[in-house]
């Protein structure tokens, strides 16, 4: 048969076949038990021509619908500068694999060595690595990885203000991978610090993971945390979206050892959950128990500027069982989203995106406060996203009805809240409308 | 021909003042960053460029003309399928009706998204020979870790706490053991025949009550099909263990033999290999993991099921191993992978295993004059060479001989990206060749004929050899230096 992408003709399989010495491509298998092979073709429909399959995709979108969106928890609706896709899809980038070769894979080097310097400078700490799959298994590996730097300290204290699906992740991890975990319990929207104290006091503590912003968008002041921690030779993780990193007090000013999260929202569309991309940094002094990748600046032959895959005597395929993490490669083309989204906004920019996130939000919460229906669950500080108690109806029905509209009103969280989130995207007659479908 | 300027780092092409974006203005009066406490908020802006839109255009323009992606060759990686990846996948990722999704959407308003993950994961099914599929996780790596606790989560369903080791062979790829001992496994290692094969009288002794499985990719390693693996599937069952099977060789087998009826329970497929979706430099793939009937509720949560009406819903189920990624995993490779699933269907898959396999068989018999075949016989979607025969370039135990890495580096001043080098283990001078079906007889000759002269050229100017590359945008790296003087930021 003949097929757009096989290019073989018949002449070309006859030669071919006659190079090896077999007769037919069937005597390629001739050593496989014939009990074992399938003997018919697989039930799968007849093979679609493009305009085909752009029919099939137009009755799957049909089927989906498009809401303004209002939601966040982990996935964040910002603007994505048209050069981003653009560049993005150049294949020198996207059909290349692991850059292995250095010498054909300085475009892919040099963008993962623009991102990691990004991501340090973002999070105020020494090293990032090349990427991780998404901020929750970031997160799990920031657990994983206090362990396995602390030696015989096995715990980990996880903030119960860390998003619900962070905490699902590290959950999982942990009831395979052995790593003890203390859940640390709220308190007025905020990690409860004094259950910190109380659990670092049996000694067996590696340490601890908090947010920022936390689960209801609040963000938690860390003074005195770090110094608590390293007093008890603990370390300390702060994991959160990366958007935010451009106006908050960074994880290194914190004090942090470790900063982990999510970089989608730097660019990357929402696209169903992903691809997105887990961010990872740490200090210096923790570079040798790192997950993942990491490239680095070294010289060619001829003492030209080079990056390379280096510090790899961490890494799985050398370590084997005794690795630390099983990270091989994870979300590459992302780091290039990231690298193009932070150099076209700058500083200046991810300011401006924050500050225009913040003020609608704090719009959006204080116009349904005053609607006397819903009340602000924690007073505390917030920057784009928060939590409402819902006073007059309930958040699934509230979600429902304003679905009806073609509006996405934040998440359910609970039985009676409701989180939402805006960004720079949202108009002031969306917030208006939102404001209308959920108070009339 | 790269623009010396543009091609510095995009750090050192700021200028301070410039700017690259443009932001609709602010309608709401309201209060903003102020109503954080100074202590929240960050001292100093962080240092990132400031660049305008065109000279960040033309940074990343002129970075991938460094570039070498399969778009621009010949790519023969041994165990990474590096196939043509369809343009019309991108087209379909791209569309808005996607692309615009966000996850907490309520399931009434993503039914054709949630159609078409169960749409694949049927699809998947089929092919694999098994009941059904998470395409949840993210790549290989999470595709095996998720398996293999999916096979824990099976014996304690049972009260089976004891099942803590596994069993891997010695050529397996480094992320089994490396995920196995994040699972919380111990590692046993069986020792492979002359063959490159799992020795199954080394096997029998390792078998136990204490065995959790055995993980195995069939081909293996080296391309060749175990023969006894209803025999291997027979012993690890009988001792109560479950078969894992590593999909990152799966191509050769598509359509001819499914991982279901060789004996296996659990599996991990790479979208990103057999599927292909592009490997994007490293990332975003995808590694559904399929499993055989009596195994599906262990499943990561959350799972799209298809609901008695015809409409599509998610699920969390009781015994679920717990979940594993934030949603449903990398969504818009799994968007391409469908595109492709359908532009190929039941005539494309007929074909695919096979043109792989004739491929891979096509260049080991004209290339093995000049290179070192360890294991001769029929080969599946690849195969190692043991380094240049000794007549080309010397003997291995010779500290001057032509490399298997100074043949790779040739490769790259000839438009060839390197064949995979020094994996697997079994041999010092590993060379690993997958050429995949999208290649054509013209293309494999082409490269036959470059991999001839470099040893041709081994036995007259070895000096030549050894100091490829000479032609690429830098030459040789210095490895060693980017440890001991490890520099990860521009200016310190």
């Amino acid at each position: 048969m003949q097929h757009r992408y096989f290019p073989h003709t018949e002449e070309d399989i006859r030669q071919m076949l006659e190079v090896i010495g077999v007769k037919s491509l069937d005597d390629l298998y001739a050593e496989v038990p014939e009990e074992l092979k399938l003997g018919r073709d697989l039930d799968l429909p007849e093979g679609k021509s493009e305009a085909e399959i752009r029919r099939i995709f137009a009755g799957l979108s049909a089927q989906n619908r498009h809401l303004v969106c209002f939601a966040g928890a982990g996935s964040y609706d910002h603007y994505t500068p048209s050069l981003v896709p653009y560049i993005t899809s150049r294949s020198e980038f996207s059909t290349s694999y692991t850059p292995y070769q250095a010498e054909i894979s300085q475009g892919t080097l040099a963008y993962i060595f623009e991102y990691q310097m990004m991501m340090a400078r973002l999070t105020g700490l020494d090293v990032s690595n090349a990427s991780m799959y998404d901020g929750a298994t970031a997160t799990a590996e920031a657990m994983m990885m206090m362990t396995a730097a602390a030696r015989k300290k096995n715990r980990v204290l996880l903030s119960s203000t860390l998003p619900q699906r962070v905490l699902d992740v590290c959950q999982t991890y942990t009831s395979y991978h052995g790593t003890e975990v203390t859940l640390i319990p709220a308190k007025n929207g905020l990690t409860d610090r004094k259950a910190i104290s109380e659990a670092l006091a049996a000694g067996d503590v590696a340490g601890v993971i908090v947010p920022q912003p936390n689960r209801y968008g609040i963000v938690e002041d860390f003074t005195g945390l770090a110094d608590e921690l390293h007093g008890q030779k603990a370390f300390l993780s702060v994991s959160g979206p990366a958007s935010p990193l451009g106006v908050l007090k960074s994880p290194g000013a914190w004090g942090a050892d470790i900063a982990c999260g999510d970089a989608q929202s730097l660019g990357i569309p929402l696209g169903y959950g992903g691809p997105y991309i887990g961010y990872f940094c740490a200090t210096n002094a923790l570079i040798r128990k790192m997950p993942g990748r990491i490239v680095g600046q070294t010289e060619d032959k001829d003492g030209r500027r080079a990056f390379v895959l280096t510090m790899q005597a961490r890494e799985q395929h050398i370590r084997r069982e005794k690795a630390t993490s099983n990270i091989c490669t994870a979300q590459g083309m992302m780091c290039l989203y990231v690298a193009a989204y932070l150099s076209l906004m700058g500083a200046r920019g991810l300011q401006e995106v924050n500050e225009t996130s913040a003020k609608g939000a704090h719009y959006l919460c204080k116009a349904l406060v005053d609607s006397g229906k819903f009340e602000l669950t924690y007073p505390q500080p917030f920057l784009n996203e928060f939590r409402l108690t819902c006073k007059a109806a309930k958040p699934a029905d509230l979600i429902s009805h304003a679905a009806e509209a073609g509006f996405l009103a934040g998440v359910k969280d609970g039985e009676d809240g409701l989180i939402l989130c805006v960004t720079e995207l949202r108009t002031k007659e969306e917030m208006d409308q939102l404001v209308e479908l959920l108070t009339k | 021909m790269n623009n010396k300027l543009y091609s510095n780092l995009i750090f050192e092409l700021s200028r301070p003042g410039r700017i690259g974006y443009s932001l609709p203005p602010c309608e709401v009066e309201a209060e903003g960053l102020d109503c954080l406490p100074a202590t929240l908020r960050r001292d100093e802006a962080p240092e990132l460029p400031e660049v305008d839109e065109q000279t960040v255009a033309r940074h990343y323009t002129n970075m991938s003309n460094n570039n070498f992606g399969v778009d621009t060759g010949f790519y023969p990686l041994g165990s990474c399928t590096m196939k043509y990846n369809p343009k019309v996948n991108e087209e379909m990722a791209a569309l808005p009706a996607f692309t615009q999704l966000h996850p907490a959407q309520p399931a009434d308003t993503v039914q054709g998204a949630l159609r078409l993950y169960w749409e694949e994961q049927q699809m998947l099914s089929e092919i694999a020979g098994l009941s059904e599929f998470t395409l949840n996780p993210y790549a290989g790596a999470h595709g095996e870790l998720t398996g293999l606790m999916t096979i824990r989560a099976y014996h304690r369903s049972r009260g089976d706490e004891k099942r803590t080791k596994i069993i891997v062979p010695d050529s397996a790829h480094g992320t089994n053991p490396a995920s196995a001992a994040v699972c919380g496994l111990q590692i046993v290692e069986v020792k492979s025949t002359a063959r490159g094969t799992v020795d199954v009288e080394d096997l029998k002794p390792l078998l136990g009550d204490d065995i959790a499985g055995m993980m195995m990719t069939n081909p293996n390693t080296l391309g060749i099909f175990e023969t006894e693996i209803p025999e291997i599937a027979r012993l690890v069952h009988e001792c109560g263990g479950l078969m894992y099977y590593d999909g990152a060789n799966l191509n050769p087998m598509l359509g001819v033999c499914r991982p279901g009826d060789m004996g296996f329970d659990v599996m991990h497929i790479n979208l990103h290999k057999t599927f292909s979706t592009p490997h994007g430099g490293g990332g975003p793939g995808d590694g559904p993991v399929g499993v055989r009937k009596g195994l599906e509720q262990f499943l990561p949560d959350p799972h799209v099921v298809r609901r008695e009406d015809g409409t599509f819903a998610l699920e969390c189920r009781d015994g679920s191993l717990g979940s594993v990624s934030t949603f449903l995993g990398n969504y818009g490779i799994i968007v391409r992978a469908y595109a492709y699933l359908l532009s190929l269907g039941r005539d494309g898959f007929r074909m695919t295993g096979r043109l792989a396999t004739l491929n891979a068989n096509y260049i080991k018999e004209r290339l093995k004059s000049h290179y070192l075949l360890p294991i001769e016989g029929l080969c599946k979607h690849e195969f190692v060479f043991d380094g240049l025969r000794p007549e080309y370039g010397g003997d291995h135990h010779d500290d001057s001989h032509v490399t298997t890495l100074d043949v790779a580096k040739s490769l790259l001043d000839l438009g060839f990206h390197a064949p995979t080098i020094y994996f697997p283990l079994l041999f010092h001078e590993a060379l690993m060749i997958e050429p995949t079906e999208t290649e054509s007889k013209d293309t494999l000759d082409a490269f036959i004929d470059a991999m001839l002269s470099i040893a041709e050229r081994a036995k007259e100017d070895p000096a030549s050899v050894k100091a490829a590359p000479h032609h690429t945008p830098i030459r040789r790296a210095d490895d060693v230096k980017a440890v001991k003087d490890a520099i990860f930021k521009y200016g310190g």
